[in-house]
């Protein structure tokens, strides 16, 4: 930074601004910051993401100073936090479900970006961020889930620790040491808690490179094409201070509904059990965000092995755990995937219809997470789970070579018939 | 700043000594690379089993109350451990497998029923009839019913995981559903014949 810069506050900003130019950098990036001017409402799902992560970090902090990590006092804790402590049930529905509304905000936020190509060049960097972030998010929620010590909490724990015991050679030594023990236990629970404490300032410190980088080549939009000029841009602010606010407010109605009137609608009734190691439940399943990997999880039911031999590569368990990863990991490497030069999926006629089977196959996943895995629904999850990564590595690729994208506005300007 | 090499290391008239520089960098960041290696081993392994943990690794059970036909859980480092007093006929039911089926073709960890109670015995008296495995079942870690009379026992009268449909024998053997693996035997010993330690 130029050594020479000279602020344009006054009075005690001005002498702040001099020293430490953080109200300069505000200003340029949050105030007069170019921004395109044809954004839809699908571009307030990063705002309303970053506002939910906010909303985590304060309400988990303050539930923090209620609750007690140990095996034989979780359970209590969380129950006197909701009838003893003042305003303790609804710190704890919001952020309950606050989970839930921050992944609904995330997800949407990621099909905007598949359907409009925001992860082509040059944001392939804020896309990784973004699959990154996601991945962090994963570990946190199942970890925060652990915590109230109930059934589904300790069986999620077992169910999800187990999957690493899949990994040849090491998997056992590996779970032992994840557990601290033999068995999902108390020094397990200690150690989720800590990392749950710690890692949404990790996603912070993840967000803020994201928004770093987002700010440095500038948003996307629905056009998918770059702003020429001042015409194809308006000022962050009041503009898009305004239309985030307006998309929170109304996203943050819907958030409510749920805290007020249907609290544990999202949640298991199984989890108002105090954890048994002794007994199951007799049908596991995760919080809704979760159930596509889950359906992925379980649809890999086959060993791979060296034929007539009892020698097994890779087991059905193994295999299922590497699907699950690849699903999300393949995030990494779609900006590599989609080679064609339209970014938006408006000019994209046959991946705008395949966007839509994705997405409707995405949700057949969820759906088939929740399913107990037997008969039907096993083959419909390895139909669904082969068509996942199917559009990721086979439609994608071709449609990238054999589409024929439609004309490409020039500007954004003449596109929206405004700004002159 | 200048970047070129410290004239001081090199004796006057002489070119300083690009090997000597070049192993001084590659012994101190070796030395670095130790050092952070075994600062950061305390960190790895604190999350591993505590003393007391592994203090709690053995558990003394008695046998005398368990009639044939019952089965009894006790629980071992967190987790439950199904010892079931067998009747002739389920070690019958068992054997008939080891027997019949060839190399154990129908079986998916191929084991025989001897090998499964192989340590239960006490001295040279050997006791098939007790059958004791960590009750965990070897898919993803649920726990498999059939220790209480009333439970199902699944199609082969062992036991049955209601999570995803295991199907265990009265050997503890997978016979069918998606578990990998039979159901594991701890290391334990009789101290009487009517008293074990598992562990």
């Amino acid at each position: 930074m130029s050594s020479k810069h000279v602020t344009s506050f006054k009075g005690i900003t001005g002498w702040i601004d001099q020293r430490l130019p953080i109200f300069t950098l505000m200003q340029n990036e949050y105030g007069s910051f170019p921004t395109p001017r044809n954004f839809n409402y699908l571009w307030n799902f990063g705002a309303i993401s970053l506002f939910m992560l906010l909303l985590m970090i304060g309400s988990g902090v303050v539930l923090a100073m209620h609750y007690t990590a140990d095996t034989h006092l979780s359970f209590n804790s969380v129950e006197r936090l909701m009838r003893d402590v003042n305003y303790g049930w609804l710190l704890r529905y919001m952020h309950m479900n606050g989970a839930s509304m921050f992944f609904l905000a995330v997800y949407i936020h990621l099909f905007r970006g598949m359907y409009y190509g925001s992860y082509k060049e040059p944001r392939e960097l804020l896309w990784i961020l973004g699959v990154l972030i996601l991945f962090l998010m994963i570990a946190t929620a199942f970890m925060g889930y652990v915590l109230p010590w109930g059934q589904m909490s300790f069986w999620a724990a077992t169910v999800i620790t187990n999957l690493m015991s899949a990994i040849p050679l090491v998997g056992d030594p590996i779970v032992t040491w994840l557990w601290g023990g033999f068995s999902v236990d108390n020094p397990t629970l200690t150690r989720f808690y800590a990392l749950h404490y710690l890692l949404p300032f990790v996603i912070f410190g993840v967000v803020f490179l994201h928004i770093a980088a987002l700010h440095v080549c500038g948003s996307n939009n629905p056009l998918g094409i770059e702003p020429k000029s001042e015409k194809d841009t308006l000022p962050f602010h009041p503009y898009y201070t305004m239309k985030d606010t307006f998309g929170l407010c109304v996203f943050l109605m819907l958030y409510a509904v749920f805290i007020f009137w249907m609290p544990n609608a999202l949640g298991h009734p199984d989890n108002s059990i105090p954890a048994n190691p002794m007994m199951t439940p007799p049908h596991i399943v995760p919080e809704w965000y979760f159930l596509p990997f889950y359906a992925i999880l379980r649809s890999f039911t086959i060993d791979i092995g060296i034929p007539f031999t009892h020698i097994v590569l890779i087991s059905s368990k193994l295999g299922g755990v590497i699907l699950m990863v690849t699903s999300i990991a393949v995030g990494f490497v779609l900006p590599w995937l989609d080679t064609s030069p339209v970014r938006s999926a408006r000019f994209r006629p046959l991946y705008r219809i395949f966007f839509w089977v994705f997405v409707a196959d995405s949700i057949l996943l969820g759906y088939l997470g929740s399913q107990p895995p037997e008969g039907i629904y096993v083959i419909i999850s390895q139909i669904a789970m082969a068509y996942y990564f199917a559009h990721f590595f086979l439609v994608i690729p071709l449609l990238s070579k054999y589409e024929k994208p439609l004309p490409v506005p020039k500007s954004i300007h003449e596109a929206i018939g405004s700004g002159a | 700043m200048s970047h070129s090499s410290n004239p001081s290391l090199a004796k006057p008239g002489q070119e300083p000594d690009p090997d000597r520089r070049d192993f001084i960098f590659i012994a101190a960041g070796a030395m670095g690379a130790v050092g952070t290696a075994v600062t950061l081993w305390p960190f790895i392994a604190s999350l591993g089993p505590a003393a007391d943990t592994l203090a709690l690794s053995t558990t003394e059970v008695d046998l005398g109350k368990v009639e044939p036909g019952q089965a009894i859980t006790v629980m071992w480092r967190g987790k439950p451990v199904f010892i079931r007093n067998r009747t002739p006929e389920d070690i019958q039911a068992a054997q008939a497998i080891d027997k019949d089926a060839g190399q154990f073709n129908g079986l998916r960890d191929p084991e025989t029923d001897e090998t499964r109670v192989k340590q239960s015995a006490f001295g040279d008296k050997k006791m098939p009839n007790w059958l004791i495995m960590v009750g965990v079942c070897t898919h993803l870690g649920c726990i498999p019913m059939g220790q209480k009379a009333t439970d199902m026992k699944g199609d082969f009268n062992g036991w049955f995981c209601p999570c995803h449909g295991s199907n265990y024998d009265t050997a503890g053997r997978i016979r069918k559903g998606p578990a990998p693996k039979n159901l594991a035997i701890p290391a334990y010993t009789f101290l009487t014949e009517t008293q074990i330690r598992i562990g």
